[in-house]
């Protein structure tokens, strides 16, 4: 993979995935204080209970269990083929999709519940127009 | 409040017709459902236009500029895959208040081919394949995946869906595809997205639909009960909060909420309906939407299919016109196209796949976002 990056160091694939200086990444979640509802992505009103400015920003777990999945064989032009679209519900809140890794694309090989660890990679070496590289974050079986 | 009802409906044959315009396909089931009333549109008091992607350009104004320059009132209506019914429904909601008696609604869109779907945000990279997938198939079969991890739905169950619909298509004409496809052929077309292969994804077709609704005064005033059809009830619904919606599109909660309040409104239950038109847009969503209304118990999807209760001849059938999965769906035109459907049994005029003695059924679309509307029609005379 190429080295040149236009920025400090790789960027964020989402807003929602943070890359703390000398920290570990994670998910952030939202959360409502009013009624516990998790949200992914920024927000100040609860859209399950209608409570404005109750929300706080949560680190969310990096430990989950695969929700549902598709495996997918054709997707837009240029997009390698296949891989695992999975849903995956983290321990303690909060849902997220992403691509399950380190799993065969194969139904028979794929469990619902499989206990997942969320882990942060380069982000299969896609780079914007500036050149800058991202990182995005993955699924792979527990350790 | 007046009762309302269908006094003339059409389509056109769906295709692919890249050579016309979209109002040009709009227009032409506009004037088969005038056609169908034997009414013209001097006699309408308003048009309620269906369409998706020219929701900016003023495609109902543009019909008129095709077929009379009336100017009534047209209202444009965009809600994704529900962007039809919603139109029919403005259209019946303006009877309903007494504004007027005699309206017209079209859906209608053209389609280019190929996958549908977001391609994520526009800043940064690319999301698909890397954040999993937002493609229509992923997201569909996701979906069915989910009921498949509540009950055990198997890739050949789903599978069945697809057999059933395009066997019911080689009786409707003006389906897109009339072909047979046998299960092997189904199972082993192009996988797309697990378990929807390339014959279990409805087709991206250009079509249009139409049709005239009158108040009951001006049915009985024009001598047109004989072949009306009465609109037993009218939902739309939106997607209330669910855990893991705004991730993981919703398309149950919306479906459940508007067919409760549907068969609320016709003070009916499903062991009332004859036949159903619902949203197949993905073979996997026909299996979650019999349960989803009432057709059977949660988790009897799978036995439903099975045992052929939902084909032609069966105790429900359901989706007769070869459905969005080979009938085709041209987003905006969908939602008018399954009300066409189903009036045309209830008026005994289906030929080869009539559901014999139909008096009442149901149509039902979703779009995801999302909106799901309901109609409940019932044979009027």
């Amino acid at each position: 993979m190429a080295e040149e990056s236009a920025a400090s160091g790789p960027l964020p694939a989402v807003p929602y995935l943070k890359l703390p200086k000398g920290g570990d990444p994670y998910i952030e979640g939202h959360k409502c204080k009013a009624c516990s509802a998790v949200f992914i992505g920024e927000r100040s009103i609860c859209s399950k209970c209608a409570t404005r400015d109750q929300m706080e920003a949560v680190k969310l777990s990096n430990k989950g269990k695969l929700y549902v999945y598709s495996i997918v064989h054709r997707s837009f032009p240029g997009i390698e083929v296949p891989y695992i679209s999975a849903i995956v519900d983290l321990e303690g809140g909060g849902t997220v999709k992403g691509n399950l890794i380190g799993v065969a694309p194969d139904p028979a090989k794929i469990p619902f519940d499989l206990p997942v660890d969320v882990v942060y990679k380069d982000a299969l070496g896609r780079k914007d127009k500036d050149g800058n590289s991202y990182i995005s974050f993955f699924f792979q079986p527990a350790k | 409040m007046s009762d309302v009802y269908i006094v003339g409906t059409d389509m056109i044959k769906f295709g692919r017709f890249p050579e016309r315009s979209v109002t040009n396909i709009g227009a032409e089931s506009a004037l088969l459902a005038l056609e169908d009333a034997g009414l013209t549109i001097q006699d309408m008091e308003a048009l309620y236009c269906g369409n998706l992607g020219q929701a900016s350009a003023m495609v109902g104004q543009r019909i008129l500029h095709e077929i009379g320059q009336t100017g009534v009132p047209v209202v444009n209506c965009a809600n994704a895959c529900a962007t039809g019914a919603t139109a029919f429904r403005e259209g019946w909601m303006s009877i309903k208040a007494g504004v007027n008696d005699l309206v017209l609604a079209v859906g209608v869109e053209q389609m280019g081919k190929g996958l549908l779907g977001g391609a994520g945000g526009k800043a940064g990279i690319p999301k698909e394949g890397l954040m999993g997938s937002a493609t229509m198939p992923a997201v569909f079969a996701e979906a069915g995946m989910e009921h498949a991890r509540n009950h055990g739905t198997t890739f050949e169950q789903f599978a069945k869906v697809s057999v059933k619909n395009h066997h019911h298509s080689t009786m409707n004409p003006k389906a897109m595809y009339q072909i047979e496809t046998p299960l092997e052929t189904v199972m082993n077309a192009e996988m797309i997205s697990y378990p929807n292969t390339k014959l279990m994804c409805s087709v991206n077709v250009d079509g249009s639909a139409a049709a005239v609704l009158s108040s009951e005064k001006k049915v009985k005033e024009l001598g047109l009960m004989k072949r009306a059809v009465k609109v037993r009830a009218s939902v739309l619904t939106s997607d209330p909060w669910q855990e893991r919606d705004l991730i993981m599109p919703d398309v149950n909660s919306c479906t459940r909420n508007a067919a409760k309040a549907a068969y609320e409104m016709a003070g009916v239950g499903p062991d009332d309906i004859d036949l159903v038109e619902l949203h197949d847009c993905f073979a996997t969503a026909e299996i979650l939407h019999y349960e989803n209304l009432g057709l059977c118990k949660d988790g009897e999807a799978g036995k439903m299919i099975d045992e052929g209760a939902t084909a032609i001849g069966g105790k429900i059938p359901v989706n007769c016109s070869g459905g969005l999965l080979s009938k085709g769906h041209p987003l905006g035109a969908t939602g008018i196209a399954n009300i066409y459907e189903v009036s045309t049994h209830l008026r005994g005029e289906a030929g080869a796949r009539q559901v014999e003695g139909a008096r009442m059924g149901m149509t039902h679309v979703i779009g995801l976002g999302s909106a799901c509307a309901i109609h409940i029609l019932e044979k009027a005379a």
